[in-house]
């Protein structure tokens, strides 16, 4: 790839990693001890637990059960870059038709809930779906098989493509255009430029996406089974459920932290050690709008497409069930407080998140040192971990040592931030790669503080990301069940569990005024904060 | 530069409102201070929609306070053990017998005063007295009506194991219930004999679905003939679609498939509240709640006197396999096997 120019060029000038300042490296360390905490759970009980469940755990279904589990996380990811990065693409640099409205709705998938959506999916492609019905007038009397692999890999992929969307959109936001107008300048044409220049540029923002949904796929519960695929996280979740032995579970669950290593090794490695920021002087402008001419509506209706699977289905589904069960004289009943309830602990996680996320990206970005990607690494940890996993493991600390926060929101906030955090981690660090030093160079020596350095440039700068990252978090834990469950105070209703309770025992009709409130108001969030994107 | 700091200033301000407003909802759980007020907390393994309204009435009557966290019956039980002696729990009301039993052998439950344990049949508590079943269950075949009629069906659970069943059965076999009616297979017929159920089964090549409800939905809408679930999610189908093409098939003269497994109640040993929480349990066997059972959540009442739904046979008619659920104790064992077969 000797056509990568722009980051060759700054790759040259790059500034050696300098110290941090000690509070920096005090509250990346904090964050990373949290994050780990899980894990010293999980090493705990293995090590209690001694060989012999060290040894049930490597049984041939369990490789076998593994192998197929990353199978289907390396295919999913594949097809969420396939399809997140075209349309980040085209919802931000573009001139495609109702272009403020797909940016919303092609990150809107990432609060279906995958209890939710796996539902809907077997709806529509079931053996015995509303697609078999309509193809049945001429003699389709059963779809391929849809449960197991592809039916899950559908699913998955469905619901987890934004995480690409919201980490490039971000990335394309703020591009240098620059680099593509040396480009094309020089004579290579709109689709070279975009090969060699834009989407090299945009590497470690795809990189950062790809990583979330890896890790997503692995640790799904929820889709996976409704999709009937045996998946590790599965095999987790047998054995909690069934066995009430923590141990195996344990070891299985050390498992999955080893497949996280790997992922996380392998993202590193993709990402590279390259800079994106320019590196000259002159100042950063938007990109100008590509038009697309005669492919608009094409390429509308491709976006179109997706959007059709991956939120339209969901909601005709979600409908379905609510007239249906309307109809039939079932009570319809809108539960605010829930809904208040889990607005006020995402918004919440969101915030926090994405404070959290601004020190460890600081550390593993300008200063590069050993500490600093061991703290950005180490807040992975709780991504790819089954919710049950780092619930149980907060209630084992907690209801111990800590009893005075055992089932409080702070609690509760604190799981959600292991859970979510890398999600916000991945997008301001991909931002603050966008950012020169040089900026900050400049403000130093005009005499100003590193923290107001961060507070008065570098965060104005990437606003946008920062944005993103609040939106991506918000979503997720809206739909957060296992940890809401241990972890919420006694009392404390969220939309996610009456969700999940009313569909588990089969009342979808009740479950669907709850999932409707849930999908309306991340939506209207979701287009309060993309509108932060623009300067 | 002054355009980013002004549309952040509002953020910040938004921000600090909610956090303000979450304040009073951070301090009003109980579980910080366990001996303050009346309320009793309740771990609920079984849904809001199902109990929720009971759990109100029982309020009404006492005027007990209890707070409530709804899960899953296992994650409810992890909860516990891995809580242990910390937990602000009360009482533990569960799905199944097996999520007790597991907190029972960790000595976390209290023994029961036997006044509330005399009221239901040996059969349906635990025999060292740790746990109460309050509800019954029956294990049903689902069948999808526009394929099947009543007669087409066969007098026993192992007749599913015939070719003739091949792809066109639903099974789910994570399910607590499932593997209850599994370990009682194995206590009944023999090890050899629901090794061989099993592999029967399997080799008819069953869909396996995530939960009894969307088995149901599957045998509703043709996906396949036959689940093998509990009874009562049919009756919430029915009310939310009357049009529903599934009905439950009853197996009977001691069949396995024919098992009642419970849905129960414990005291915690820890509990802040003992008596109160005994009230509770004292409650969920009284008329009100039983009858509450029979008529809302369409399960079997447990104590004399009070009559099942009318559209159910009575638990005498389908004639249960003779054993004790204390005697399902043995999940191990059926995960083990299981897991041999390649089930799960």
């Amino acid at each position: 790839m000797a056509t990568i120019a722009p980051p060759r060029v700054a790759r040259r000038n790059a500034t050696r990693a300098s110290a941090p300042p000690a509070w920096l490296v005090g509250a990346g360390v904090l964050v990373a001890l949290v994050g780990l905490l899980p894990i010293a759970y999980l090493l705990i009980l293995a090590v209690a637990g001694g060989g012999d469940a060290i040894a049930a755990a490597f049984r041939d279904r369990t490789l076998g059960v593994l192998g197929r589990t990353l199978l289907l996380a390396a295919t999913v990811t594949t097809a969420s870059v396939l399809v997140g990065v075209p349309l980040a693409w085209l919802t931000t640099r573009t001139d495609v038709p109702a272009r403020r409205w797909l940016a919303v709705l092609t990150v809107l998938p990432l609060v279906v809930p995958s209890y939710v959506g796996g539902y809907a999916v077997v709806a529509a492609f079931g053996p015995r779906g509303a697609l078999q019905s309509a193809l049945e007038p001429f003699g389709v009397l059963r779809l391929p098989e849809l449960y197991g692999f592809p039916g899950a890999a559908l699913a998955l992929t469905l619901f987890s493509f934004p995480y690409v969307v919201l980490s490039v959109r971000g990335a394309l936001l703020r591009t240098d255009p620059a680099f593509e107008e040396v480009s094309r300048s020089l004579g290579r044409g709109a689709w070279r430029t975009f090969f060699t220049v834009t989407l090299p540029q945009l590497r470690p923002a795809i990189a950062a996406g790809a990583l979330l949904v890896a890790l997503y796929s692995l640790a799904d519960f929820g889709a996976v089974s409704l999709l009937q695929f045996d998946s590790f996280t599965r095999a987790i979740y047998v054995q909690y459920r069934a066995s009430f032995d923590p141990t195996l579970a344990a070891v299985l669950a050390l498992m999955l932290v080893t497949c996280t290593g790997a992922i996380l090794f392998a993202e590193s490695r993709i990402r590279g050690r390259a800079r994106y920021h320019r590196s000259g002087s002159g100042a950063g402008r938007p990109a100008p709008i590509v038009r697309l001419g005669g492919w608009r509506w094409p390429a509308l209706a491709l976006s179109f497409l997706v959007v059709a699977l991956s939120v339209i289905l969901p909601v005709a589904t979600i409908a379905f069930w609510l007239i249906r069960g309307v109809s039939a004289g079932e009570p319809l009943t809108f539960v605010w407080g829930a809904t208040l309830n889990s607005v006020i602990a995402s918004a919440l996680a969101a915030v926090l998140a994405v404070v959290v996320s601004i020190p460890v990206a600081v550390l593993a970005v300008r200063h590069r040192g050993f500490v600093g990607i061991l703290v950005e690494r180490a807040t992975y940890a709780g991504f790819a971990l089954p919710g049950i996993v780092i619930g149980l493991a907060f209630v084992f600390v907690a209801a111990r040592y800590l009893p005075w926060i055992y089932q409080t929101l702070p609690l509760l906030l604190i799981a959600y931030l292991v859970r979510f955090a890398p999600e916000a981690v991945g997008i301001t660090r991909t931002s603050l790669l966008q950012v020169s030093p040089r900026i900050e160079e400049a403000a130093r020596t005009l005499g100003r503080q590193p923290g107001a350095v961060l507070r008065d440039v570098t965060l104005p700068i990437i606003r946008p990301g920062l944005a993103a990252a609040a939106a991506l978090v918000f979503l997720t834990a809206m739909k957060e069940l296992p940890t809401t469950i241990l972890l919420a105070p006694t009392g404390f209703d969220t939309l996610a569990v009456r969700i999940w309770s009313a569909t588990s025992e089969g009342f979808f009709a009740r479950a669907a005024a709850p999932a409707l409130l849930m999908i309306g108001v991340s939506a209207a969030s979701l287009a309060l904060l993309l509108r932060q994107e623009r300067h | 530069m002054s355009t980013p700091r002004r549309r952040l200033l509002p953020i910040a301000t938004l921000v600090l409102i909610i956090a303000a407003c979450s304040a009073p909802a951070a301090s009003t759980p109980a579980a910080s201070s366990p001996a303050s007020g009346d309320a009793i907390t309740v771990y609920s393994g079984r849904s809001e929609e199902l109990v929720g309204p009971l759990l109100e009435r029982f309020t009404e009557a006492t005027g007990i306070e209890v707070d409530a966290r709804y899960g899953d019956t296992a994650e409810m039980a992890n909860l516990l053990l891995t809580e242990g002696e910390n937990s602000p729990a009360d009482v533990l009301f569960a799905q199944d017998a097996g999520a007790l039993g597991a907190v029972a052998a960790e000595g976390l439950l209290a023994e029961l005063p036997s006044e509330i344990l005399d009221r239901v049949d040996e059969r349906f508590r635990s025999p060292s007295g740790e746990w109460v079943g309050v509800s019954g269950r029956a294990r049903v075949v689902a069948y999808n009506t526009e394929a099947l009629a009543e007669a087409d069906l066969p007098a026993s659970i192992f007749d599913f194991t015939d070719p003739e069943w091949s792809g066109r059965i639903g099974w789910v076999p994570t399910n607590a219930s499932f593997q209850a009616f599994v370990t009682a297979l194995r206590v009944l017929e023999g090890e050899e004999r629901a090794r061989e159920w099993l592999e029967g089964i399997e080799a008819n090549e069953p869909n396996v679905y995530d939960g009894n409800g969307a088995a149901l939905e599957a045998v509703a809408a043709g996906e396949v003939d036959v689940a093998f679930i509990n009874h009562y999610y049919l009756f919430q189908r029915l009310a939310e679609d009357p049009n529903t093409a599934a009905a439950n098939y009853f197996l009977t003269d001691g069949d396995p498939g024919a098992l009642v497994n419970v849905a129960g109640a414990g005291i915690l040993a820890t509990a802040p509240n003992p008596d109160r929480a005994a009230r509770l349990v004292e409650y969920l066997l009284d008329t009100d709640a039983q009858n509450y059972f029979a008529t809302e959540t369409f399960e079997y009442p447990l104590i004399e006197g009070v009559e099942a739904d009318a559209s159910l046979p009575g638990l005498d008619e389908i004639g249960t396999p003779e054993i004790d659920l204390s005697d399902l104790s043995d999940l191990d064992g059926t995960l083990q096997l299981l897991q041999e077969v390649g089930i799960l």
